[in-house]
């Protein structure tokens, strides 16, 4: 508990945001039911009523409070990107520290493989399988962790591929250890750091990625709140100079902005890496 | 200089395997669909006989492999099919949106690179001041940005608020030239604003990292002014990243007009590519995936083959 106060106060400001910021979402997250005063999805009043007067942010376009939907999104779309993202991590760090430790032709295979995944773009794959498996939550969890699970093996492997020479894992598999206890033990300890920044850019990229399908409609299907089919449903609203669109949108960016001033913190902290030269 | 035709054509032919692989995967994709493209049209209630019958008229009762070669055949020949929700030709559905959709990122392509190299030299000159400082931030802020956030923030600003420019971009096919660039100004400024802080960030990391090398220190020595050598010096030699992270962020513009299509109502292939997804119209997602795909694999294999035409290191590999 020290050794965290201790990190926070001698953060940069920008990490010290960010940090504040993750915090508050996890609590709203953590909370919802008991700061909301109204049910997900039940209609409380006419569609689009004005701010204030027992609705803080006014109603949705079917009359549903909008401070309830926010905070309800939130808990949904970070919770949905969240277990997204460890899918992803499970799977491409598997796969990239198995290519990694074994070599041969198991890294070449898998290589190709990734190879080809990421030849065609993120959101097309992503579009092109949900046409044909349908959109539902588990659905698209397991197919954006796919996706992004290619990204996560790339630097899996590279990082791996600098421990694997090391006199350690030599040592451990002239000792005859397995694969999955050289893996375990020897390799993901000393991989961490870089893969722990990466969680959380990878993490942005896929809660940005879910906002952005379920604001083109085709994400988390309502009556599910979230923040990208809360803009989409809205949006109408702009055009007569209304920001109440622009609350969920901008609870995407603040926590995406939160969450990368972290990640710089961290790089520069576990890298010694500057910028200038 | 062979070994350079060497590896361009090593990329190339590289480059046609994956479009060879992605069409393979677009197609086997709908292969695995569960049940079939004769239930999806003629509904539940069909008979064996009329399904029997449609199948053999479509040729679904050929083994895939032949089916996929008659379907490459037809694409290769621009013959794409029909839509199943209209029924109308998809190459006639495309050939407009297509030609939008170019015309969009490129209008944006026209504006982003020649901002975000002036601003990386810029950030590069004046590095670790004030200008540095807030153009880094603000480039960071805005890469972690979903498009419609910056969309709806232009919309509000520039549209409802300034009343500059139209909120949507509904373009028709014989509207003047200028008269179609000023509908699309908001969209094209939302690509702009997402793209260029990647190559802007590109610009100048390329530029600080030659700082440091003798041919630098000696223009310093000789008393040549900052603005000479990075403009001179430094700018021609950090030239081969530079064009790497435009040609890769022109790949991206191609794919990120979907997200940008929607919100501005623009009559784009990424538009169709949504509402397809949405009604399942599966031989009009196939061929606006093949189209997207096979621009992101051409332009990523352009930036290869630029990368190494462009660095003479890499031409003499060890």
């Amino acid at each position: 508990m020290k050794s965290i106060i201790k990190l926070f106060i001698e953060a940069p400001w920008s990490a010290r945001f960010g940090f504040v910021v993750i915090f508050v979402y996890i609590v709203l997250a953590a909370f919802a039911p008991v700061l909301t005063p109204y049910g997900e999805s039940q209609i409380v009043a006419d569609a689009f009523e004005p701010w204030g007067g027992g609705y803080l942010f006014g109603t949705d376009n079917l009359g549903r409070d909008m401070f309830t939907r926010l905070i309800f999104g939130g808990r949904n779309t970070i919770g949905i990107a969240f277990l997204t993202t460890m899918l992803a991590f499970l799977v491409g760090g598997v796969a990239g520290f198995i290519a990694a430790t074994l070599g041969g032709w198991m890294d070449q295979l898998l290589g190709r493989l990734v190879d080809v995944m990421m030849a065609i773009p993120t959101l097309i794959f992503a579009l092109l399988i949900l046409t044909i498996t349908g959109t539902s939550i588990p659905v698209l969890i397991v197919v954006i962790a796919l996706l992004d699970s290619t990204r996560v093996f790339r630097l899996a492997r590279a990082v791996a591929m600098n421990i694997v020479v090391m006199d350690y894992v030599e040592a451990a598999k002239l000792r005859g250890e397995g694969l999955w206890w050289i893996i375990w033990r020897e390799v993901l300890p000393n991989a961490m750091p870089p893969l722990v920044a990466e969680f959380g850019l990878r993490f942005c990229f896929v809660f940005l990625f879910i906002s952005a399908l379920s604001f083109l409609g085709l994400g988390i299907q309502p009556p599910t709140a979230d923040w990208g089919s809360m803009v989409r449903d809205n949006a109408t609203l702009i055009t007569y100079g209304d920001i109440t669109p622009l609350l969920p949108a901008g609870a995407i960016a603040l926590l995406t902005v939160a969450v990368n001033f972290v990640v710089d913190f961290f790089l520069h902290k576990t890298s010694g890496l500057r910028d200038e030269h | 200089m062979p070994q350079l035709v060497k590896m361009v054509a090593q990329r190339l032919a590289l480059g046609l395997l994956t479009l060879f692989v992605v069409s393979l995967i677009i197609f086997l994709g709908v292969e695995l669909l569960p049940g079939d493209l004769t239930q999806a049209i003629l509904g539940q209630a069909a008979t064996p006989e009329t399904v029997a019958a449609f199948r053999r008229e479509l040729g679904l009762d050929l083994p895939p492999h032949t089916r996929y070669l008659e379907w490459l055949g037809d694409i290769v020949q621009g013959d794409l099919g029909r839509s199943l929700a209209n029924g109308r030709e998809i190459s006639e559905l495309i050939s407009w949106r297509l030609y939008n959709t170019l015309f969009l990122a490129a209008i944006a392509a026209v504006i982003a690179v020649p901002l975000a190299l002036v601003l990386g030299v810029m950030a590069a000159l004046y590095r670790n001041s004030l200008f540095d400082r807030i153009v880094n931030v603000s480039t960071l802020t805005s890469i972690s940005f979903p498009e419609f956030f910056v969309a709806y923030i232009l919309i509000l600003f520039l549209s409802v608020n300034a009343g500059w420019f139209p909120s949507i971009s509904n373009v028709g096919s014989e509207m003047p030239f200028w008269d179609r660039v000023y509908r699309c100004i908001l969209p094209a400024l939302t690509l702009t604003l997402v793209v260029v802080a990647h190559m802007m960030r590109m610009t100048r990391a390329a530029i600080i990292n030659l700082l440091a090398s003798p041919y630098i220190e000696m223009a310093n020595l000789k008393g040549l002014s900052r603005t000479r050598i990075i403009v001179r010096h430094a700018l021609p030699n950090a030239l081969a990243p530079i064009i790497n992270v435009i040609v890769i962020n022109l790949a991206y513009l191609v794919v990120g007009v979907v997200v940008v299509e929607v919100v501005f109502v623009y009559p784009g292939m990424g538009q169709l590519l949504v509402d397809s997804v949405s009604k399942r119209d599966i031989p009009v997602v196939q061929s606006t995936s093949m189209f997207f795909a096979g621009a992101f694999v051409l332009l990523n294999l352009l930036a290869d083959m630029l990368a190494i035409v462009t660095n003479p290191r890499l031409l003499h590999p060890k």
